[in-house]
């Protein structure tokens, strides 16, 4: 527990001691909003934050990884993984230390959204359901996307390699559902394997915690997309760590 | 407290660590000598737990490197060659980092950074961020690092490296001053560190020890100076130190 906590906080700093964690809040507050009022928030006539939320995925296929790029890609490449890995701490607790800093952001990220809950409740009574479920589907959504982002972030020294194969990697799961890309699929796959990509899609996924009706299965499927690109994660550091 | 059984670690096709063993005791300051690319650092992250061994094993105090990974680094301080660090952190919220991951907190953690600040002589450089430090300061917040948990047995990557001689001179007299409670092990290519602080030398080239000796019957049994001693060692025909291939 102490390794975890101590890498926690020493990341959760060196996001606010360096302008990543500003630059990052800023830009997310300012596409996040400005995007919503593009989609015509005010013409829709009614007191809910659907339109904030459905820029959720495509918003953070690009912060996400800008946020998990740095993890370990420059870990290696200043060699300070040599510091921490003979501290004792086990790869696993860095791994989750690293993780859940970068997720706490995102989460402070989210919190300074307040304001758009603000605006909606003062235009009218929204549903509060689809909010909350906004809310807890969009913190999922990241979170799986910054074990994506930290994944990739392990595989190279290389902060910009990182960023666009995590990028190219989450928009895989985002789109795959997409009516053109299920066409094209469907052309040359059977249609069971088209139902098992469909069934990995964020997309739907995430459209259906939007609903407000919290459904376990969709909470667990990015609970276990982020579980198993983290567990990848301490593998490929591990096998690349003892190939020195 | 120290024990090496048949340590080996090849990368690709080159064996950087051949079937290494050796012993080190309480109270003994291990020299490991050899020409660059000889297997000495590769052998020292293997003992402090970075690098898997591919063969064999050690016990530090009692614990295995592989099974035991994690109970060796808490007993264990250990200063890498480039002296990893992180940049951006202040030398002071840094070994304050490395307190916490060791589990020093509190009063502990504040007493534990004092006493590492004062016999690394950092007072001057607590609050500035690493990346801006001097190497000499660099290497110091290094050694404080390895320092903070006052560990049992210590092990140094050639310590002093790109010190000034003021500062060879006070990192060696540091060394012998701990040597007596605790169990030491550095590497260096610099003779004269040996003479100066080391009770034991190992002499390794090609990821092979050639020599396991005291420096005093080293020089009765060969004759000469160390320098003379160490370049016919390390020259031998079959062991040219470069890199080492099998």
């Amino acid at each position: 527990m102490t390794g975890f906590a101590s890498i926690f906080k020493r990341e959760l700093r060196g996001y606010f001691s360096t302008p990543l964690a500003y630059v990052f809040l800023v830009i997310f507050l300012l596409f996040a909003s400005f995007m919503t009022f593009q989609h015509g928030f005010y013409e829709m006539r009614s007191a809910s934050l659907r339109l904030f939320f459905m820029n959720m995925p495509l918003l953070f296929i690009f912060l996400a990884p800008a946020m998990a790029m740095r993890l370990w890609a420059e870990e290696r490449r200043t060699n300070s993984i040599e510091l921490l890995m003979t501290l004792p701490v086990t790869v696993a607790q860095a791994v989750l230390g690293k993780f859940f800093a970068a997720w706490t952001v995102i989460a402070l990220a989210l919190v300074l959204t307040c304001p758009m809950v603000i605006t909606v409740c003062y235009l009218g009574q929204p549903d509060p359901g689809p909010i909350i479920g906004g809310y807890f589907g969009t913190m999922l959504l990241a979170g799986a996307y910054l074990a994506i982002g930290s994944f990739f972030s392990s595989l190279t020294r290389n902060q910009v390699i990182a960023f666009v194969l995590s990028v190219v990697a989450c928009a895989l799961f985002l789109y795959a559902s997409s009516p053109a890309a299920m066409d094209y699929l469907s052309g040359f796959i059977p249609l069971k394997g088209v139902e098992v990509i469909e069934s990995l899609s964020i997309q739907l996924r995430f459209e259906s915690l939007l609903r407000g009706v919290v459904d376990l299965r969709d909470a667990a499927f990015f609970l276990i997309l982020g579980a198993a690109w983290l567990c990848a994660n301490v593998l490929t550091l591990k096998e690349r760590m003892a190939a020195g | 407290m120290i024990e090496a059984k048949a340590l080996s670690k090849a990368f690709g096709p080159i064996l950087a660590v051949d079937r290494v063993s050796f012993k080190v005791n309480k109270g003994e300051v291990l020299g490991f000598l050899g020409p660059n690319g000889a297997g000495k650092s590769t052998t020292m992250r293997m003992l402090s737990c970075f690098l898997p061994p591919d063969g064999g094993t050690a016990t530090v105090l009692g614990h295995d490197i592989v099974k035991d990974s994690v109970e060796v680094r808490r007993r264990i301080g250990y200063l890498a060659e480039n002296v990893p660090a992180y940049d951006e952190m202040t030398a002071e919220s840094f070994l304050r980092f490395i307190c916490d991951a060791r589990g020093i907190r509190g009063k502990e953690r504040v007493a534990a950074i004092d006493r590492v600040a004062d016999t690394c002589a950092l007072a001057g450089v607590m609050h500035q961020p690493i990346g801006t430090l001097s190497k000499g300061y660099r290497r110091r917040v290094g050694l404080a690092q390895a320092l903070a948990h006052d560990p049992a047995v210590l092990i140094l990557d050639e310590p002093t490296d790109g010190l000034d001689p003021n500062q060879k001179h006070e990192v060696r007299q540091l060394i012998r001053r701990m040597a007596r409670e605790k169990c030491i092990v550095i590497s260096t290519h610099l003779l004269e560190e040996v003479d100066a602080i080391c009770t034991r030398i190992i002499i390794i080239a090609r990821g092979r020890i050639l020599e396991d000796s005291t420096p005093e019957a080293l020089r009765q049994r060969e004759g000469g100076s160390l320098d003379e001693i160490f370049r016919k060692l390390t020259t031998r025909p079959g062991s040219r130190a470069a890199g080492g291939r099998p």
